[in-house]
């Protein structure tokens, strides 16, 4: 183990800034983009549902 | 459908790869604990230069043989691997700021990275543009093929020219510059992004697919069976 | 308003690509230097190591001078200002300024560069050890007259 205790890991030796500003970008990005995908999908599916629900696509 | 599964593993890789890059693996004797930017830093640089190959690869072949999914697959890259080289440079200016001592610089590495950015985001314009898949299909690829020359530069670049990011800690001819535990948790942490690369890749090609076809009997019939 | 979007792409990066040239030699050695290869007239960049032992900080506590070198020439930085954290003797430095006549560069900005080596303190330790052990036993070793063997 590195950290004497939490405060210790969030204070990353004074660059906290630095580093949680670097993790916490990278997991809202990737976070985003798999919601994006997922409205995506929901999206397509559900104009093809209605599609199918007019009798053809 | 493998995506959901291929998340998984990447869920899995990066958690332990987390796991290692902040609770086994000790602080540097120079850059103290800013040096685990590391853990994303690096494995997603990997990412930009590799997906832009793939992507590239796969633009390439759609050309030359004139096949659909080809073109779809590598439309299905470029978001990601756009992410993960905005997020290299992201992190590298975190990353810059308390070494160096400045967020930027106009050297080799950072330019021709900057530069794979603006390639990904031409190829999504260029395609989002485009009306006709198969002409947008073709004209990304165009871009993609041109672009390609950037890949060996940016890799090449802190060996060609005077630069202010340093050389490569790992490569493929010699043994890594850098602890047991930083390589390790590096490399699990490359495998997660790598898996959730293909789990975004596949899930953006379905997508694809079904946007594409959706004037054909089969995407029809797929829409018939009930969810 | 896609095609709008492409156009500032590409002239973004007809931006990015003429800095890049620009700054594709993004430093000059003090070596090229002395050999006049550096642009005259104009801000440049100069990269080495700075030279264990130079670091002076003036009187007036802004100022600070250190010399720069690539172990075969050196040049003096008279610097104003905050230095990096990772500014160490004996480690890598980028500093863009102007070389004057008296030989002096009068720098504007100062970057430490740092190497590809990651290492916990102790292995550094453990390295620094190693090394001085090997400079003392370079210095008691006895070479015979005339290089023996």
């Amino acid at each position: 183990m590195n950290w004497g205790g939490w405060s210790d890991f969030f204070a990353m030796g004074g660059y906290a800034l630095y580093v949680w500003g670097s993790y916490a970008v990278t997991l809202g990005l990737m976070v985003m983009e798999i919601v994006l995908l997922a409205l995506r999908g929901r999206s397509i599916h559900g104009e093809l549902g209605r599609a199918r629900k007019r009798g053809g696509p | 459908m493998l995506a959901p599964w291929f998340g998984v593993l990447a869920a899995a890789f990066c958690a332990a790869g987390l796991y290692i890059g902040f609770f086994i693996a000790p602080t540097d004797h120079q850059q103290g604990e800013a040096y685990r930017i590391i853990f994303i830093h690096v494995p997603a640089a990997w990412m930009s230069m590799f997906l832009y190959l793939v992507m590239a690869f796969w633009a390439g072949v759609g050309l030359m043989f004139n096949t659909r999914l080809s073109g779809m697959m590598a439309s299905a890259l470029a978001p990601t691997g756009a992410l993960f080289t905005f997020i290299a440079l992201w992190t590298g200016s975190l990353w810059g700021k308390p070494t160096w001592g400045t967020w930027w610089v106009w050297d080799a590495r950072l330019t021709s990275e900057l530069i794979l950015l603006f390639l990904y985001f031409g190829f999504m314009a260029l395609q989002a543009a485009i009306d006709e898949p198969r002409r947008a299909d073709r004209a990304g690829a165009v871009l993609a093929l041109t672009g390609v020359v950037n890949i060996p530069i940016i890799y090449f670049s802190v060996r060609w020219w005077n630069t202010l990011h340093q050389g490569a800690s790992v490569s493929l001819t010699s043994a890594p510059t850098m602890a047991a535990t930083m390589f390790a948790g590096m490399v699990v942490m490359a495998f997660g992004f790598w898996f959730y690369s293909i789990a975004t890749a596949l899930a953006r090609a379905r997508c694809i697919i079904l946007e594409r076809e959706r004037a054909t009997d089969w995407v029809a019939d797929y829409a018939r069976v009930p969810k | 308003m896609i095609a709008g979007g492409v156009a500032a792409l590409a002239i973004a990066a007809a931006l990015v690509l003429s800095a890049f040239r620009q700054n594709l030699v993004f430093f000059f050695t003090p070596s090229q230097i002395a050999a006049n290869e550096a642009p005259q007239g104009r801000a440049f960049r100069v990269g080495g190591l700075v030279e264990s032992g130079s670091v002076r900080r003036q009187p007036d506590g802004v100022t600070v001078r250190f010399v720069i070198t690539d172990t075969a020439r050196s040049i003096p930085v008279v610097y104003r200002g905050l230095l990096p954290d990772l500014f160490r003797e004996g480690k890598g430095v980028v500093t863009q300024g102007k070389l004057a006549a008296d030989g002096v560069f009068y720098a504007s900005e100062v970057l430490a560069k740092h190497d590809e080596n990651y290492m916990p303190p102790e292995a550094a330790e453990a390295l620094k050890k190693a090394h001085e052990v090997s400079v003392k036993a370079a210095q008691t070793l006895i070479v015979p007259e005339g290089g023996g063997r």
